[in-house]
């Protein structure tokens, strides 16, 4: 390649995202960025359609959360890049690699107020890892370098770049940067991977040390593909184990030493054993407030070893007394080997089997419950959802949208694999599921989807089905349909004495039709006789995306459930455990 | 800005520290730390940016309130920022700190000479003479800077600006040669 080569920089900004072996992007073409769109008609990389911009870039997420890979999405100025931003906050917020790019108005008429101009870059700039303006066709190559290089470096996170238009439809000529390019343009950047030799032997030394260990797994242990690494150092030391709702899945659900989510809706055992703990390693996880409840009262006699990669994250919420900065992955490798060093020189392990046993208690008190609907009553959700569960094809990837739907899936499912679980943790995004679904499916198209959906949520982003439709992107839709703002109501009902104030959407659409107007096929459950030949006749459509509506309970609620501001120690439990209460103690 | 040491706006109550941030000198890089600063409820008492010797680099002089966020998740999280390559807090007894004012005051009569004594006094310069103004400028640390406005509050500001400090680690021993080349620190 000693000849010159003189590109456009749509060309350039086409070949850059093939180097980076970008197989997938989502985007919906508009004025700015036209010039991007010619090249792409003879590129490789496959281009989906979205109906939405949002919808490209919970797609783009979808795509990262179950490869690990950065997702791409492509819109233009504007309008699109707003639509882009809730995207990327979610992505921001849960940490997943994704790159954006949008087309700005051409250089000169920048600050103008042009038609589709907004200033991107800072509308988006506290809700993306980092961002760019690109002002010269030859700075595009290092520009989408950087760019996959900072989103799939370190904590992973977002990144923006905002190409002009006449920056598109200049020439350059075409140079790919070197690994040493990308390094020396960024000199403030630079990751800190390993952990501190001697806070690994300190953390090795406590976990020994420790009456009442656990081990609290946060998102981070996908991000840096530690499950493996975690699993050996939960076996090595029997330490009971927690998954929290960005976790779920990176350890085994059916394996004796993990006792599920912890945090606001999380299991009675989870949450108690946190409490009680004299050690929480925290493994890629941020104390967010979901899980600590009242900060104050969060784990009140518990030593803190804090592993995370984002320097930043050590001492945010809980003051940490083994802080290990570095990705998850080698650390845990590091602490696994300490710990045999150490038990080889005859230092032993406290027995912690009273503690084991003392959790396991609480497991047998208060498993996960729910009162089965009366005959002729609508379905229970959780019902639902155990059936969804119990019928689904192995490899079975589950997503699901924000609300109480969210809690009873990330509760009531089985996750024994990584990466088989998507949603929408810090942000929270009402309308995730449906357009992440496509694109987890766009990535994984061996695996069965199951996104859960509430009627709220797919009220949202339905039209993303559209999507999948034409792009033959099948994936299954279950509609949990309470007719309510559940999750909302469920507060309501608990703190503002029943007052409910603009939580009833009785007023839905048929969900059967608009799924067929959508080319999915539709299926509505109303009784229990017709659940499990809705979900056999769901599972069995490969050929196109089907949408179940289940007709369930409005008035249930999720628990267990610690009121927010409130202690972990006052979780409430279901109804009919509280009676045993006593045995958290 | 912390209401502590309201008598002494200016001065060095312990709430203040000095971060100095070198950055790599591109576009936004200033809207970047600003929004930061904004986003997680950080206050700035003063900021000064420019060119540092070397054009690729700013460095951007910030006195950080820490009366209510501890000053180490505020470094750690600018130091988040991909364009921030360096920052150091610098120590107020190690490190040799300078502001410039400038302050138009009023000047008349018999007050005249008195302001010039003052300014004299000061090593102030006389930037701009009115019918019964002065504008005067006064550069070096801020505790002179604090002292000189208090004198001249005495005759009656008119108008005044300061340009917040900017500041440098002292060198060990001054005349070591060579000791200020190299990279900006």
């Amino acid at each position: 390649m000693s000849k010159k080569e003189i590109l456009t920089g749509a060309e350039a900004l086409i070949r850059s995202l093939e180097m980076e072996n970008v197989e997938i992007m989502f985007g919906l073409p508009g004025g700015c960025i036209l010039p991007a769109y010619d090249p792409l008609l003879k590129s490789s990389i496959r281009h989906v359609l979205v109906r939405h911009e949002q919808g490209a870039g919970h797609m783009a997420q979808g795509y990262a959360h179950v490869t690990g890979r950065p997702g791409v999405a492509m819109v233009t100025s504007g309008p699109a890049a707003t639509n882009m931003v809730t995207p990327l906050c979610d992505a921001f917020m849960d940490s997943i690699p994704m790159v954006c790019i949008t087309g700005q108005v051409s250089t000169s008429a920048i600050g103008t107020d042009a038609f589709q101009e907004c200033d991107t870059v800072g509308i988006t700039r506290s809700v993306t890892k980092h961002n760019e303006l690109v002002m010269r066709a030859e700075d595009i190559p290092l520009a989408i370098r950087q760019a996959f290089h900072i989103a799939t470096t370190g904590r992973p996170g977002p990144v923006l770049v905002d190409l002009p238009k006449d920056v598109l439809q200049n020439t350059m000529e075409w140079h790919w940067p070197t690994d040493e390019d990308v390094l020396e343009s960024l000199p403030g950047y630079r990751p800190i991977t390993k952990g501190h030799p001697r806070m690994i032997k300190e953390a090795a030394k406590l976990l020994l040390a420790s009456e009442r260990p656990v081990l609290y797994l946060g998102g981070g242990v996908l991000k840096a593909h530690a499950a493996e690494a975690v699993r050996e150092l939960a076996e090595l030391l029997k330490t009971p184990v927690v998954t929290t709702l960005m976790a779920r899945g990176a350890f085994p659900d059916d394996h004796e030493l993990c006792y599920g989510m912890p945090g606001m809706h999380g299991t009675a055992t989870a949450i108690t054993a946190m409490q009680k703990a004299d050690l929480l390693c925290a493994l890629g996880a941020r104390f967010d407030d979901r899980v600590t409840g009242k900060v104050a009262s969060f784990a009140p006699d518990a030593k803190i070893i804090h592993v995370d990669i984002d320097p930043a994250e050590q001492g945010k919420v809980r003051k940490p007394d083994v802080p290990i900065v570095g990705d998850c992955r080698l650390v845990v490798e590091e602490i696994v080997k300490a710990v045999k060093e150490l038990l080889a020189e005859g230092t032993t392990q406290v027995d912690i089997t009273p503690w084991r046993s003392r959790v396991n208690g609480w497991k047998e008190q208060f498993p996960l419950t729910y009162e089965p609907s009366e005959p002729g009553a609508r379905l229970k959700p959780q019902f639902c959802l155990e059936k969804l569960r119990d019928a689904a094809p192995k490899n079975t990837i589950l997503v699901a949208g924000v609300g109480q739907h969210q809690m009873w899936s990330s509760l009531f499912w089985k996750f024994n694999e990584p990466y088989s679980w998507v949603n929408s943790g810090g942000l929270g995004t009402m309308g995730f599921s449906v357009p992440a679904a496509i694109g987890a499916k766009a990535a994984r198209p061996d695996a069965t989807v199951w996104a859960i959906d509430g009627d709220g949520c797919f009220q949202m982003t339905a039209q993303e089905l559209v999507t999948a439709s034409t792009e033959g992107i099948h994936v299954k839709i279950a509609i949990l349909n309470n007719t309510y703002l559940g999750m909302v109501r469920q507060w309501q009902e608990m703190f503002y004495g029943e007052r409910y104030s603009e939580v009833d959407l009785s007023g839905c659409p048929d969900f059967v039709k608009w799924a067929e107007a959508m080319g999915c096929v539709g299926i509505r459950v109303e009784s229990p006789e017709e659940i499990d030949a809705a979900i056999e006749k769901a599972n069995s459509i490969n050929d196109r995306s089907v949408v179940v509506e289940f007709r369930v309970e409005e008035f249930e609620k999720v628990f267990p459930m610690v009121p927010a501001g409130a202690s972990n120690d006052d979780v409430l439990l279901h109804p009919t455990q509280e009676n045993r209460r006593e045995f958290l103690k | 800005m912390s209401t502590i040491n309201a008598n002494n706006p200016y001065g060095d109550s312990h709430h203040h520290h000095i971060l100095t941030v070198l950055v790599q000198n591109r576009p936004g890089v200033l809207a970047r730390v600003a929004s930061l600063f904004a986003r997680r409820g950080y206050n700035i008492f003063s900021l000064a940016v420019a060119p540092t010797e070397d054009e690729n680099y700013s460095r951007i002089t910030i006195v950080v309130d820490i009366s209510a966020t501890p000053l180490e998740q505020i470094v750690k999280q600018l130091f988040k920022l991909i364009d921030v390559v360096r920052i150091t807090e610098l120590d107020p007894r190690k490190s040799v700190e300078r502001e410039l004012m400038v302050a138009t005051v009023r000047a008349d009569g018999d007050q005249r000479a008195r302001v010039i004594e003052v300014a004299g006094i000061f090593e102030a310069k006389i930037l701009a003479v009115g019918a019964d103004v002065l504008t005067i400028s006064l550069d070096g640390e801020p505790q002179k800077l604090d002292d000189f406005e208090e004198l001249l509050r005495g005759y009656g500001i008119v108008e005044s600006q300061r340009t917040g400090r900017v500041a440098l680690p002292k060198l060990e021993r001054e005349a070591r040669k060579g000791a200020t080349k190299g990279k900006a620190s």
